[in-house]
């Protein structure tokens, strides 16, 4: 008892056939969409990777590239299948390969829905990553005449007034850094020798921020240095002041603008998987009426499976136990041989 | 004497009708191109008005999108006629349609080579507009609480940011205005008042710039106050320090973006120009060799295709003398009712 039997006759034999064409090119458009975006995601990905530590895994925009690629080609062979499958002649050239095909069809499937799910996980370890760059990055601002570093500062800066964040976690990881180079600092006075002497390390500590920090929304002009201190400025209260400096930390920031990023391709790669069952469906349709015509003109029938769910996945193990048991029967009769001799 | 005679045999004018046809298509998607090139170019100039003191520059968009929009009925015409011209029963009922279709399609075209002329010309217009509006969004950068004024300085910042610039001509245009507010000012400290006598109006002025003036490139911590006292910073000399703040004006910089995209745009349009004129050419030889058709047996004799059926300076004269009539014969009225009046006295 086949599953989900439709009658076909030769009207709706065609109809389907060039439906199914047109949606395979849709899918092949598709595929070319999943290709884009995992492009997208790696340039986007490479613009920040100095504050991920040059460390993160390009994995899931890799395989997004390798996944719309592949889609391109399955659905370009489908189309050109459902093409061919109103030519008798043409048609049983592509019979022998339309099962392996179909099985592909599957393979390919599931791959995508991982992929969904990958794009959906990879928040997790991004949020490492970035915990770890951006303490560096901080930690490196002020190395501008260092090789290698001498752009962390203007990278820094950039980022911070593009995503409106200031410091890691927020704005106090400035505090505990030291941010402005020996090279600037007069060791002569009095103000930076006793700095330097107030902690074990020796460095130059103060209560300020860069200025890529400050917020333009601001209604007064930016304070950046004794953050803290209320007496320093006039009508100054650093517990009230909302708008003064960025609030938000980088890290949160650039988690939140990389994870709305990957639920949209997440949610698109589902989609695409969406289309690609449909398509597959249609295909084992065209495939099923086209092998059971007595000639090209009658009717017949199309179906999804030959038998049902339950009996197909019988044959299935069935079909893997006979072939697990005749390796071990060949293995058995060689074994037999080698002893009688 | 014609203007640029052509002989057109039977296949000739099949192939150019059928090739204009494509080109009319083409010049279709140009117009609409056009079109939205305007409403680009209209956007971006929205998008900075707040610095921008007067609108006129805005006729360039403007003009640009009526030109996209009127250059699209004209080749929709123009496709229809030559889908027509294939047969020559039915060609002969655009006859009439066409005088003043000739004088649109002309006057749009030329109006489209003048609008690429304006965007070179009007850039005097568009810089004394940045200047006032410049010069009052640094003066309003303090009034903060102003209705009306208080988004000022949020605008300023970013446009300064966004186009790596500071202050109107140069950054020392801060230096001159005061941009702290009265309310963040403490007048019972003894700096304060000394900065506020030693000028007639009575402003807290100092060599100092705003934050979104600092460079991010520079190798330093931002140095934004006590800009020219090089004492008051270590290691620090103003004369050669480049890369603290951005040394270029607001100015300068929003005219050379303006200017650039004005470019862009202007090489686009003169090419979709060439195209508009090509199509209208081929449609005049079109025309003139179906009207030698018209009224034959046989329709696929050859026949002559022209510009103009006279010279150009008479065609000119033909359509100048009733207009010049009918200013003279307006003359010559007045002057009997004058000579009318005077004998009657």
């Amino acid at each position: 008892m086949a599953l989900m039997v439709v009658k076909f006759d030769l009207k709706k034999r065609v109809k389907l056939a060039q439906f199914l064409w047109l949606m395979y090119w849709f899918s092949v458009m598709a595929g070319v969409l999943v290709f884009s975006m995992g492009l997208f995601f790696k340039i986007e990905l490479r613009k920040r990777s100095e504050m991920m530590d040059n460390n993160e895994s390009h994995f899931v925009p890799n395989l997004l590239i390798a996944v719309g690629l592949l889609a391109c080609g399955i659905n370009a062979m489908g189309g050109k299948i459902c093409y061919d499958s109103l030519d008798p002649i043409k048609f049983s050239r592509w019979k022998p390969m339309l099962k392996p095909f179909l099985v592909s069809c599957v393979a390919f499937n599931c791959l995508l829905v991982l992929t969904a799910l990958l794009c959906f996980l990879m928040r997790i370890p991004l949020q490492f990553t970035l915990a770890e760059g951006l303490k560096n990055a901080l930690k490196f601002y002020k190395d501008t005449d260092t090789p290698g570093r001498c752009y962390m500062k203007r990278t820094l800066d950039q980022m911070q007034m593009e995503f409106r964040c200031c410091g890691n976690n927020n704005f106090r990881d400035w505090f505990e850094i030291q941010w402005v180079s020996n090279r600037y600092l007069d060791f002569s006075a009095k103000e930076v020798k006793d700095r330097i002497g107030s902690n074990v390390d020796g460095k130059y500590l103060m209560d300020a921020v860069p200025f890529s920090c400050c917020n333009p929304s601001s209604p007064r002009p930016c304070i950046q240095y004794q953050v803290t201190n209320n007496t320093a400025h006039y009508s100054y209260d650093h517990h009230t002041e909302d708008l003064n400096i960025w609030k938000r930390g980088c890290r949160d920031a650039l988690i939140s603008y990389y994870g709305g990023m990957m639920n949209t391709i997440g949610a698109l790669v589902l989609l695409v998987a969406s289309l690609e069952v449909i398509v597959m469906i249609g295909l084992q349709y065209v495939n099923t009426s086209q092998s059971n015509l007595a000639d090209p003109e009658s009717e017949s029938e199309g179906w999804i499976l030959e038998k049902t769910v339950k009996e197909t996945f019988t044959d299935i193990m069935d079909k893997m136990k006979a072939m697990s048991k005749g390796n071990a029967v060949e293995e058995g009769g060689v074994d037999g041989v080698a002893t009688v001799s | 004497m014609v203007l640029m005679k052509m002989k057109f045999p039977f296949e000739k004018r099949m192939k150019l009708a059928q090739g204009l046809w494509l080109l009319s298509w083409i010049a279709t998607l140009a117009g609409a191109f056009t079109f939205t090139l305007g409403c680009f170019l209209k956007t971006e100039l929205r998008r900075r008005a707040e610095v921008m003191d007067n609108t006129e520059i805005h006729a360039v968009p403007n003009t640009l999108m009526i030109v996209g929009l009127a250059s699209l009925g004209i080749n929709y015409f123009a496709g229809r006629m030559c889908q027509d011209a294939l047969d020559a029963g039915r060609f002969p009922r655009w006859k009439t349609f066409l005088q003043p279709y000739w004088g649109v399609s002309l006057l749009f075209t030329l109006l489209m080579l003048t609008t690429v002329i304006m965007s070179y010309a009007m850039k005097g217009n568009l810089e004394w507009s940045l200047k006032i509006g410049l010069k009052n969004g640094i003066r309003f950068y303090k009034d903060t609480d102003t209705p009306g004024r208080c988004f000022q300085k949020q605008t300023i910042d970013r446009l300064q940011m966004e186009f790596q610039c500071c202050g109107n001509t140069d950054f020392k245009d801060w230096f001159e205005v005061q941009w702290i507010s009265n309310r963040y000012l403490d007048f019972s400290s003894k700096e304060v008042k000394d900065r506020v006598k030693s000028n007639v109006d009575g402003r807290y002025l100092f060599d100092g710039v705003p934050f979104s003036c600092c460079n991010p490139s520079s190798p330093r911590p931002c140095i934004q106050d006590r800009l020219t006292n090089n004492s008051a910073h270590y290691n620090y000399e103003h004369q050669t320090e480049e890369l603290n703040i951005y040394i270029r004006g607001c100015r300068e910089a929003l005219v050379n973006y303006y200017m650039g995209l004005m470019n862009t745009i202007g090489a686009a349009v003169l090419s979709i120009f060439l195209v508009q004129s090509s199509v209208l050419v081929s449609l005049r030889y079109l025309q003139t060799a179906m009207e030698a058709v018209a009224g034959q047996e046989n329709t696929e004799i050859e026949t002559e295709g022209y510009l103009l059926e006279k010279g150009v300076k008479e065609t000119i004269m033909e359509y100048v003398t009733p207009v010049l009539v009918f200013l003279q014969l307006n003359q010559v009225g007045s002057e009997d009712a004058e000579a009318g009046e005077t004998p009657a006295k």
